[in-house]
C-alpha cells in the first residue's frame, strides 16, 4: 500500500487537545504542526536556554589545544618544548602519555591518537601533541613554542596512483562484455566529485571531566555515544563504567560527528587525566574545517549499453574513492557507494568495481548519503546523457528502466516490496510540470541560438541575459546499515514504566536537529495509547541508556524506532495482563504505584527473509530502499555563468512519515546540501592542505542561494519494521545534485561532469572544443 | 581596561573590560548569556547575531569600546515579557510551529535577524525575508521553514 502526503496549507485546523507541549496555546491553535507535537527541545533552543558543549560550565576547567602537523607526509623525529619558556603552569601530552593502545577505535585501526616519535605523519593537520592551560591566552601563547622536528617524506595525492587499497569490491556479473555486442548505443562517461565539508554550524566540541575511581566522563557534541565509549575504553584503558559519554545539545552532525568525536574525546581525556581537572576542547571553525573529515572525493566511470528505445542492456561501472590518510569508515562508505552505483534501474548485466585508496590528505569519513551521492550523481548524469543521445525525455528513459516489484538488483536481491521508484518519478514530473517546462526552455534556447549578434559567442544571443533550465533525477537509498551490519551490532533499546508512573524511552540515538527526541515519544505513545508528552526521553548518557547503535545511516526512525515500538508493545501487554486486560492508559499509573518499575529491553532481530553474504556481496544489501525524485529549475547567467537554483520539487518515499513537519525539514535541508554540492561547495588543496579552511572561503548556500522547495512525502511501507519506516535523512542528498546538473545542461547545453558546477567549469565547457551551445 | 556601560535585555551592565574584547565573549563569559553562539569568529555565519540599538550585528566583530552607552538585545531578551508568563513570543512560537529550528545552533542569531527585520516593518514577501537573513547560515533547514515562519509573523497570521 502506498499513500502520500502533500504539503499542508499554511493555516491548519485546530490542534488536538492532547498536545500539551504547547507553550503558547493562543498562537499555536493556528500552527502548521496541527495534530503533531512540536519539537520537544524546541523551546529551550528558541530561548537560548539549550546547553551546547561550549555553553557548559565546569569550574576550574582548563583549555585544551592540539598541536598539528604542517606537512602532508613526514617522519616525526622529536617534539621540542622551547627551553626559554616556563612550562610549569601547563600540561603537555604526547603519544608517550597514552595508557592504552595509541589507536582510534574504528574499522581497521590504523589511525594513531597522536603521532608517536619515530612515527609517520600522514596528513596535514594531523594531531601530534596536546597542550592544556588555565586560560586561552596562555594556551595560545605556548602553543607556538612547541616545535615539531620532522623529516619530509614523499606524499601521494592521486587516489588512482596510490598502491595502498583500503577496500575493494566487485559486484554483479563477472562478464558484461557480451551484452555490449549488438547494442544500439554504447555510451561512456567519467564523472568526478570533490571533498564536501559537513559544515554543521556548531563546531566540534568536547569537555573531559575526571571523576572518582578512575572515571573519565566526556560531555560533547556527537552522534554516536558508544563509538566514543569504545574508543575511551581502548585507548585510555578504562572499564565500561569508568568511561562515560554524555551528549550535550548537538548543533548539527550530518556524519561529521560520527567518527571524529572519538579522537577529540581522547585528546580531552588525556589532558584531563594529566592535569587532574576538566579540560575543554572546543574547536574553532578553522581547526574544524582543516582537520576533520570530509565527504570522499570520487572518480566514477560508466560504460553503458542500451537499445534505441532506452532500455538498459549492460552497465560497467568503475568507482575510485579517495580515503585520505586513514581508513576511518572508508570501507563502508565505498560499499554503500558501490551498491548504489547502478541507480534504481533494472539492467540484466551489471558489473560494479570499486576501490578506495590511501592518500596524504586528512581522512575522509561519514557525510549524509555515505558514498551514494557520489555514485548516484554519476549514474543520473550518465543516464541523462544517454537520454539526450537517444532523443528521449529524461522522464521517459527512467519510466522505461526504473525498478518495479520483482526486479533484481546487481547483488541478486529480489525487490519483493516497497518499491516506489515509478511513483516518486511520476509525482515529481506531474507536480513540477516537468515536460511543459522542458518544452518552454527548449523554445527559449532555440530563440537565443537564432538571435546571436556574434555567431561564435556562447553568450551574445539576443537580449536574454539568463537561460532557464529544468532537470530531473531519480535515486534510491538503502534503508539502515548495509548488509549484515545490524545483525553484527545487535542494538538494544528500552522502554520503561518508572515507579513514579513515567514512561521513559532509553536509547543512544542522539538528537542533533533531525527530531529524534520528538519522534520517539510519538511512536511509543501511539503504541501505549497515551499522549506523546507523557513519554519522557532519558538523557543520552552511556551510564543510563543501552547501546542502541550509532545515529547514522538513516536508521534512527526505522531501526531504533522499530525496537522502541516492539518494546512498547511488550510493555503494554505485560501491564494489561497484570491488570485484567484493562487498557494500558487507564491502569499504568496505578500499576507503577503497585508494582514499581517495569523495564522492557528489546534487542534487534534480523528482518525475516533478509540475508546478505559479506564475502561474495550477494543477497539483500539492504532490508528495503527509500526512493526519491527531484526536479530542479535553474537560471544560468549568460554573462558570468553563475547558477541560481530557483525551485525544487522533491518527492521522497520514506515508508512511514512519523512527523510531517520534521520529515519535510529533513528533505528540505538535505536538498539544500545537495544544491550546495552541485553548485558552490568545493575544497581546494595545495600540497595536501585545504586552502579554503575558513567559512570566509568555504561557502555554503545562504537563504538567497536556496531554492523555493516543494516537498511531497510518499509512504510505501517496509513490512519488516513494525511501523513501516525506511528513514529519510540521507535520501534527499542523493538526488539533488544530478537534478541541478541536468537543469544546467537544459539551460546552456553543456554537461558538467565534475562537481561543483562553478562558473569557471561552465565557461570552460561552453568554450571547449566540440561543445554544443544552446 | 576601560569602563563600559550599556543596557542588555533591558538591564544595566557596567564592566571594566579591554576595549577590544569581543561583545560575544562578554555576553557569553562575563554575563553568562550563552544563548548567543559562536560559529566562525569572523562574521560569516551570523550565529552570534545580536541587536545593537535595534540593528542586527555579528557580536564576534563588535569590540566592547563600541558598546558603551548602547542597547544590546540577545535571544534571552526576545521573550522577556512573554517568558514571565511561561511562554514564547510570537516569533519564537512561529519558529517552533513551522519547524524553523532543527539543531538550533543558528536559531538565536536567526531570530535576532528576523526580529530586526520585523521591527523595521518588513513584510511577508519571501525575497525581502531571504535578504534579511542572508547573513545567517543554517545547515539544517534549507531555510524554507524559516522563511515561512517569518512570513507568517509579518503577515500577522500568528499575532
Amino acid at each position: 500500500m502506498t499513500t502520500r502526503t502533500m504539503p499542508r496549507p499554511a493555516v491548519a485546523p485546530e490542534r488536538s487537545a492532547a498536545d500539551a507541549l504547547v507553550l503558547n496555546p493562543g498562537a499555536a491553535t493556528r500552527g502548521r504542526a496541527a495534530g503533531f507535537p512540536r519539537r520537544r527541545e524546541g523551546p529551550a533552543k528558541l530561548t537560548g536556554a539549550a546547553k551546547y558543549t561550549d555553553d557548559l560550565v565546569f569550574p576550574g576547567a582548563w583549555y585544551g589545544a592540539t598541536i598539528r602537523s604542517t606537512e602532508a607526509r613526514a617522519r616525526l623525529l622529536a617534539v621540542e618544548l622551547d627551553p626559554d619558556v616556563d612550562w610549569s603552569g601547563v600540561v603537555v601530552v604526547t603519544a608517550a602519555d597514552i595508557p592504552g593502545e595509541n589507536l582510534v577505535a574504528s574499522i581497521k585501526e590504523d589511525q594513531p591518537v597522536l603521532v608517536p616519535i619515530g612515527g609517520e605523519i600522514r596528513h596535514h593537520s594531523e594531531p601530534v601533541a596536546l597542550l592544556a592551560g588555565p586560560n586561552q591566552a596562555t594556551v595560545r601563547r605556548l602553543k607556538s613554542r612547541i616545535k615539531l622536528v620532522t623529516e619530509a617524506l614523499p606524499p601521494v595525492f592521486d587516489p588512482e596512483a596510490s598502491d595502498h587499497v583500503f577496500a575493494a569490491y566487485e559486484i554483479g556479473s563477472t562478464d558484461v562484455e557480451a551484452a555490449f555486442d549488438g547494442a544500439d548505443v554504447v555510451l561512456e562517461g567519467e564523472y568526478r566529485v570533490g571533498h564536501q565539508e559537513q559544515l554543521y554550524i556548531e563546531n566540534n566540541a568536547m569537555i573531559a571531566v575526571p571523576g572518582e575511581d578512575g572515571e573519565m566522563a566526556v560531555h560533547g557534541s556527537l552522534q554516536c555515544p558508544y563509538y566514543v565509549h569504545r574508543a575511551m575504553k581502548k585507548t585510555l584503558g578504562l572499564t565500561a563504567t569508568q568511561a562515560r559519554v554524555v551528549q550535550a545539545e548537538t548543533g548539527g552532525g550530518f556524519g561529521g560527528k560520527e567518527e571524529y568525536p572519538s579522537i577529540i574525546a581522547l585528546h580531552a581525556a588525556l589532558l584531563a587525566g594529566k592535569c587532574g581537572r576538566p579540560v575543554r576542547m572546543i574547536y574553532d571553525r578553522h581547526e574544524d574545517i582543516a582537520a576533520t573529515t570530509k565527504r570522499h572525493p570520487a572518480i566514477v566511470r560508466h560504460r553503458t549499453a542500451a537499445r534505441a528505445d532506452g532500455t538498459l542492456l549492460a552497465m560497467d561501472i568503475d568507482v575510485v574513492m579517495d580515503g585520505g590518510a586513514y581508513c576511518t569508515l572508508t570501507p563502508v562508505v565505498l560499499s554503500r557507494g558501490a551498491l548504489h552505483a547502478g541507480g534504481p534501474y533494472r539492467c540484466p548485466s551489471v558489473r560494479i568495481r570499486a576501490r578506495a585508496t590511501r592518500t596524504n590528505t586528512p581522512p575522509n569519513g561519514a557525510f549524509r548519503g555515505f558514498g551514494a551521492p557520489q555514485t548516484e550523481f554519476a549514474m543520473e548524469t550518465h543516464l541523462n546523457r544517454l537520454a539526450e543521445r537517444l532523443g528521449l525525455s529524461p522522464a521517459e528513459i527512467r519510466r522505461r528502466n526504473a525498478y518495479v516489484l520483482g526486479d533484481v538488483t546487481p547483488t541478486g536481491q529480489v525487490l519483493r516490496e516497497s518499491v516506489a521508484a515509478t511513483e516518486v518519478l511520476e509525482l515529481a514530473v506531474e507536480a513540477s510540470e516537468f515536460e511543459r517546462l522542458r518544452a518552454a526552455t527548449a523554445r527559449a534556447a532555440a530563440e537565443r541560438s537564432g538571435s546571436g549578434t556574434v555567431p561564435t559567442s556562447a553568450f551574445r544571443s539576443g537580449a536574454a541575459r539568463t537561460a532557464t533550465g529544468v532537470g530531473l533525477a531519480l535515486a534510491w537509498h538503502g534503508a539502515g546499515f548495509t548488509g549484515s551490519g545490524e545483525v553484527h551490532i545487535g542494538s538494544v533499546a528500552a522502554v520503561e514504566l518508572t515507579a513514579e508512573g513515567l514512561v521513559r524511552v532509553l536509547v543512544a540515538a542522539t538528537e542533533m536537529g533531525q527530531g529524534t527526541s520528538t519522534i520517539f515519544p510519538i511512536m511509543v505513545s501511539g503504541e501505549l495509547g497515551i499522549p506523546a508528552d507523557a513519554v519522557e526521553m532519558a538523557a543520552v548518557d552511556t551510564a543510563i541508556v543501552p547501546d542502541s547503535g550509532p545515529t547514522v545511516a538513516s536508521r534512527t526512525a526505522m531501526v531504533v524506532g522499530g525496537l522502541c515500538i516492539e518494546a512498547a508493545r511488550r510493555l503494554r501487554a505485560e501491564v494489561e495482563i497484570r491488570n485484567a486486560g484493562r487498557p494500558f492508559r487507564e491502569v499504568y499509573l496505578a500499576d507503577a504505584a503497585a508494582h514499581g518499575a517495569t523495564r522492557i529491553e528489546q534487542q534487534f532481530e534480523p528482518y525475516p527473509g533478509i540475508s546478505f553474504d559479506d564475502a561474495t556481496y550477494r543477497g539483500d544489501a539492504y532490508p528495503a530502499f527509500g526512493w526519491a525524485a527531484c526536479v530542479a529549475r535553474v537560471e544560468v547567467d549568460l554573462d558570468t555563468a553563475e547558477v541560481a537554483v530557483r525551485d525544487v520539487v522533491a518527492v521522497d518515499d520514506v515508508g512511514k512519515v512519523i512527523h510531517p513537519i520534521l520529515c519535510e525539514g529533513q528533505v528540505e535541508g538535505g536538498t539544500l546540501q545537495a544544491v550546495g554540492y552541485a553548485t558552490i561547495e568545493e575544497i581546494k588543496l595545495e600540497d595536501g592542505r585545504y586552502l579554503n579552511d575558513r567559512l570566509a572561503t568555504y561557502l555554503i548556500p545562504t537563504a538567497l542561494d536556496a531554492p523555493a522547495m516543494t516537498t511531497i512525502l510518499v509512504e510505501s511501507p517496509f513490512s519488516g519494521a513494525p511501523h513501516g519506516a525506511k528513514g529519510v535523512g540521507e535520501l534527499p542528498m542523493d538526488v539533488g545534485a544530478p537534478a541541478v546538473i541536468a537543469a544546467i545542461h537544459d539551460a546552456v547545453g553543456v554537461w558538467i561532469t565534475e562537481l561543483p558546477a562553478t562558473p569557471e567549469r561552465i565557461l570552460a565547457a561552453l568554450h571547449g572544443p566540440g561543445k554544443a551551445v544552446a | 581596561m576601560s569602563r563600559v556601560r550599556f543596557l542588555v535585555n533591558g538591564a544595566p551592565a557596567e564592566l571594566d573590560v579591554p576595549g577590544m574584547r569581543r561583545l560575544l565573549d562578554v555576553l557569553r563569559e562575563d554575563l553568562g548569556l550563552t544563548g548567543t553562539k559562536e560559529g566562525c569568529g569572523e562574521g560569516e555565519c551570523g550565529a552570534c547575531s545580536v541587536l545593537l540599538d535595534g540593528q542586527v550585528v555579528d557580536s564576534c566583530l563588535v569590540p566592547m569600546s563600541q558598546v558603551d552607552g548602547r542597547i544590546v538585545r540577545t535571544v534571552e531578551g526576545l521573550a522577556l515579557a512573554a517568558r514571565e508568563r511561561g511562554m514564547l513570543d510570537t516569533l519564537q512560537d512561529a519558529f517552533l510551529t513551522f519547524g524553523a529550528a532543527q539543531c538550533g545552533i543558528c536559531t538565536p542569531g536567526m531570530l535576532m535577524a528576523a526580529r530586526a527585520y520585523l521591527d523595521a516593518g518588513g513584510g511577508p514577501g519571501s525575497d525581502t525575508i531571504r535578504e534579511a537573513i542572508a547573513g545567517n547560515l543554517c545547515r539544517c533547514t534549507g531555510y524554507q521553514k524559516i522563511v515561512e515562519a517569518i512570513a507568517a509573523v509579518a503577515a500577522g497570521d500568528l499575532a
